[in-house]
C-alpha cells in the first residue's frame, strides 16, 4: 500500500493535511487538552513531517495522546489541523501488522460494570486496525 | 412527523435511559422515531484518513436508510451523531469517497449524502421551538440550577457539525430554561471529558473532568447534564469533591414533561 512512499508522504496522503501551510502561532498547542501529556508539542508535528524525522514522531507518547478533540482543528486558522496529522500518523503505524496499541486479549483487565460499549469501540477505532 | 431514528450501541445497553426518555418525550411533544431496521455501529469515532471507505460504511447504510423512507435521521448520542453527520457530509462533497463507497454498496440509487441529519436537540430548537417545549412543561424545574455539558462532539468542527457557535454554544441551556430550571455558564463546558483515552489511561481522563466539576460547580451547578454516554462516564470518573451528579438531557425532558416522577430521577 505504501508504494515505496516516505513515511511523510504517507502521512500527508492519508490525512489530506499540507504542512508547508502551518506559519507556527500556536493555537493548536494552547488548545490542546493533552498538551502537558505529549513530548512532541501539536504545533511541533508538521516540522517532524516536513523534516522527514517520521521515526521520532511515531515513536513519541504524543502519537497516543491525542484524545480526538477536534479542538485544533476548529481553531487552526492555515487549515493545518494537527489532530488530522497525527491521526494520519497513527493510521501509518497500525495499518502495519503487529502494531495495534490495543489488542483483544487485554480488554478484560480494562472493564468494569459501567464501562459503556462506545468507549470500546471509539478505543479499537483509534488504536488497531 | 415520523421520523428515521439511530440510536447506536450504547443506547441498547448502557445508556438505555437516553433512549427511552427521548422516546417518550418525542410521542408527547409529536413526533415518532422510527427506528432504522438492522442499524449497525457507527464505530465510536469518524475515520479522519482520506483514504477510510470500509469503516464508514454503517453510516452509509443508515443514511440510505432513511433516503428510502424519505425521512430525515434523528441521532441521540454525540459521538454517533458526529460520525453520521460527517459521513454524510463525505457522501455529499467527497468525490472520491462517495464512488468508491457508492461502489461498495451497489444500490439501485446511488447514495449522495440527501439525508438531513439532525440531533435530538436540533430538532427540539429548529423543528418544535423551545418556545413550543416551554408551554409542554407540566413539571418546570424551579430552583434547579443545571449546567451543560456539551463536550467536543457535537460542536467541532463546526464548518461540519454547524450545531451551535463552538466556542460559545447557547442550545444546551435554551433547553434548560425551557424546562424551567436555571442554566449555569461554566468556563468547561465545552473542554474534552478524556474521551477513549480512559480505557487505557483512566488517571488521564480524571484529572480532565475533575476540572470540569471543579468549574461546573465553582459557578452553582447542582448538576450536569449531557448528551454524550462516555462523557457521562468520563464525568464519573473524577474524585473530585466538587462532584456533581451527571444526567441525560432526555431524563431532565421527560421529568419536565411529567412522564417520570421528581423523586426517582434525583441524582442517580
Amino acid at each position: 500500500m505504501n508504494n515505496g512512499k516516505s513515511q511523510a508522504e504517507q502521512i500527508k496522503e492519508i490525512s489530506g493535511v499540507n504542512p508547508y501551510k502551518c506559519m507556527k502561532c500556536g493555537k493548536c498547542s494552547a488548545s490542546c487538552p493533552s498538551f502537558n501529556e505529549m513530548d512532541i508539542k501539536p504545533h511541533q508535528f508538521v516540522s517532524y513531517v516536513l523534516n522527514e524525522d517520521v521515526n521520532t514522531l511515531v515513536s513519541s507518547a504524543s502519537l497516543w495522546k491525542c484524545l480526538s478533540c477536534f479542538a485544533c482543528i476548529e481553531r487552526c486558522p492555515r487549515d493545518v489541523k494537527p489532530g488530522k496529522l497525527i491521526d494520519g500518523a497513527r493510521q501509518m503505524v497500525i495499518r502495519k501488522r503487529f502494531a495495534d496499541y490495543l489488542t483483544p486479549e487485554v480488554v478484560p483487565e480494562y472493564l468494569d460494570p459501567e464501562l459503556p460499549q462506545q468507549l470500546l469501540v471509539s478505543a479499537f477505532r483509534r488504536y488497531r486496525r | 412527523m415520523k421520523y428515521s431514528y439511530y440510536p447506536g450501541c450504547t443506547l441498547r445497553t448502557k445508556a438505555k435511559d437516553l433512549d427511552t426518555y427521548a422516546r417518550i418525550s418525542a410521542e408527547v411533544l409529536g413526533f415518532e422515531l422510527e427506528e432504522i431496521e438492522e442499524w449497525q455501529c457507527c464505530g465510536g469515532v469518524y475515520p479522519l484518513g482520506i483514504d477510510e471507505i470500509a469503516s464508514k460504511l454503517s453510516s452509509v447504510r443508515a443514511l440510505n436508510a432513511a433516503k428510502e423512507k424519505d425521512q430525515d435521521l434523528i441521532t441521540l448520542c454525540s459521538a454517533c451523531h458526529h460520525v453520521i453527520k460527517r459521513v454524510n457530509d463525505d457522501m455529499k462533497n467527497a468525490e472520491d469517497i462517495r464512488t468508491r463507497a457508492n461502489n461498495y454498496m451497489k444500490l439501485d440509487q446511488p447514495y449522495a449524502g440527501e439525508t438531513a441529519v439532525l440531533h435530538f436537540l436540533e430538532v427540539l430548537r429548529d423543528r418544535i421551538g423551545f418556545d413550543v417545549l416551554k408551554k409542554k412543561v407540566v413539571n418546570p424545574l424551579k430552583g434547579r440550577k443545571i449546567g451543560a455539558y456539551y463536550g467536543c462532539l457535537l460542536l467541532r468542527p463546526s464548518e461540519l457539525l454547524a450545531f451551535d457557535n463552538p466556542e460559545n454554544p447557547t442550545i444546551i441551556e435554551d433547553f434548560i430554561r425551557a424546562l424551567g430550571a436555571e442554566a449555569v455558564v461554566y468556563p468547561y463546558r465545552n473542554e474534552c471529558c478524556g474521551g477513549y483515552i480512559s480505557l487505557k489511561e483512566k488517571q488521564m481522563a480524571q484529572s480532565m473532568t475533575d476540572k470540569i466539576m471543579a468549574s461546573a460547580s465553582g459557578f452553582g451547578a447542582d448538576s450536569l447534564i449531557t448528551a454524550c454516554p462516555l462523557c457521562l462516564y468520563n464525568l464519573n470518573l473524577t474524585e473530585s469533591k466538587a462532584k456533581l451528579p451527571v444526567q441525560y438531557f432526555t431524563e431532565l425532558l421527560a421529568q419536565a414533561l411529567g412522564l417520570i416522577n421528581s423523586e426517582e430521577v434525583q441524582v442517580s
